[in-house]
């Protein structure tokens, strides 16, 4: 129930922060979503959304980190191997 | 789709699986919290990637499940009332209640709705002022903003005909209910990332402290939880007892400012019966006295304590981790999805309909 789905926004519209509405596109299939949780958002990011609602936006940097901690642990294994 | 696909590469989570084994010296016994991580757990075998030494326990992260018996049959007397509209998310319309579920009640004519959204719930209160619309919200804190919001706009727009019947949890105190149990074996935890992500992490900091318990907020896909299980464990190899946060793409140590302030305004903590485990203080939301308008139990009565429920059923071990699916008789013979005799059978991320999907000898195709 707690699933929350990443979409990447195409549009913002509204101006009363409680009720702006993106345009948010999950790989083709794009659906409005509330985005009141997220008053930074701004086309082009990706957000995830739960029950119609954006609750946070991907932190693209941060998401790139678990596959630099794959690559060291890649290393790591692999040299464990050789031994 | 970004953000998913890149976190199920089969690669590296053979990468990850090898880390952990050769992490791992001693038993560990981890919970994974969230019923959405347990499903992702069971559908991709990340269970059976691990070394035999690190055991994965499934937690009572399932809304769905915990929701007790006497709200179910609140929200079906309140569908017979022949001017509500009971609008609920579409997990809850199979639950059973003491005496049938949501499902055979709109079958009787009741007026139940599916909605995808507690807002999708408001416009129909709009579009319809002479009915009166329930909506059924439960959920854990990942939910609870959304359900508050709906609350918050019927407030601001003086919609009369809304109410919300609520039966809201929340997740450290049941963590911290299974950590204080005399027979617990969780050595850590993988936190649910979604809560996190509106809450932040630095409730679960006093946690790990005084049960020296490495906690690490981790998200959904496999690669996501074979890392948290990985810093998990080796937290537990360095004898370290702290929170750690894997799923840093979405969750920020103060989590969703505004979400929470929303869940401020609307709702107050309360004490919670979940279904299933018992009475658990301090663990469920109620609306605040300024909402009190919007209170369903004002319109319609309160909520009566349900007796025990009896029977052969086991998912109250299920929903604390005590007991794996297959422990029980009846799984997967005379308890199926279509025939469930528990709610951890009946909810789509239940752990038993989890088992019974994608383990038992006799599933489906699965995906």
């Amino acid at each position: 129930m707690c699933l929350a789905i990443p979409g990447r926004i195409l549009s913002v519209s509204g101006d009363d922060p409680i009720t702006r509405i993106g345009r948010v596109d999950f790989g083709g299939i794009v659906k409005e979503i509330n985005l009141a949780y997220v008053p930074e958002a701004t086309p082009g990011n990706h957000v995830l959304v739960h029950v119609g609602f954006a609750i946070t936006v991907i932190d693209e940097l941060e998401a790139a980190s678990v596959f630099e901690y794959l690559r060291e642990i890649g290393e790591l294994t692999e040299g464990a191997e050789v031994k | 789709m970004k953000f998913r696909d890149e976190y199920r590469d089969p690669t590296a989570a053979r990468h990850l699986a090898a880390a952990i084994a050769g992490t791992v010296t001693k038993p560990w016994t981890l919970m994974e919290v969230c019923g959405g991580q347990t499903h992702a757990i069971v559908r991709f075998g990340i269970d059976e990637l691990l070394p035999k030494m690190v055991t994965l326990v499934h937690g009572p992260g399932c809304p769905v499940c915990v929701t007790p018996l006497e709200y179910i049959d609140k929200a079906i007397e309140i569908a017979g009332h022949s001017e509500v509209i009971l609008c609920s998310y579409g997990d809850m319309l199979r639950v059973p209640g003491s005496s049938g579920d949501l499902l055979s009640a709109k079958a009787l004519g009741g007026d139940i709705r599916i909605v995808y959204s507690p807002l999708d719930a408001l416009v129909i209160a709009r579009a319809q002022p002479s009915r009166e619309v329930v909506f059924f919200a439960v959920g854990f804190e990942t939910t609870a903003p959304a359900n508050a919001m709906a609350a918050y706009h019927a407030k601001r727009e003086g919609i009369t005909n809304f109410s919300m019947l609520v039966s809201h949890v929340l997740v450290p105190p049941a963590m911290r209910s299974i950590l204080a149990s005399p027979d617990n074996r969780i050595h850590g935890f993988l936190a649910a990332g979604h809560v996190c992500t509106i809450m932040g992490y630095e409730e679960y900091e006093p946690i790990a402290v005084q049960y020296r318990v490495p906690i690490v907020v981790t998200g959904f896909e496999p690669l996501d939880i074979l890392e948290g299980i990985y810093l998990c464990v080796l937290q537990l190899e360095a004898g370290r007892a702290i929170v750690e946060n894997q799923y840093s793409r979405s969750v920020r140590r103060d989590g969703n400012r505004q979400a929470k302030a929303v869940m401020r305004e609307v709702f107050r903590v309360i004490p919670r019966r979940w279904r299933g485990i018992g009475d658990i203080a301090e663990s469920g939301l109620g609306l605040a006295e300024a909402y009190a308008d919007f209170d369903a139990e004002r319109r319609f009565g309160p909520v009566r304590t349900a007796v025990d429920e009896q029977g052969v059923c086991i998912s109250g071990n299920v929903l604390r981790g005590r007991s794996k699916p297959t422990d029980c008789p009846a799984f997967g013979t005379r308890c199926t999805p279509e025939q469930p005799l528990g709610v951890t059978m009946v909810s789509s991320e239940g752990t038993c309909a989890a088992y019974y999907r994608y383990r038992s000898a006799n599933a489906g195709s699965g995906n």
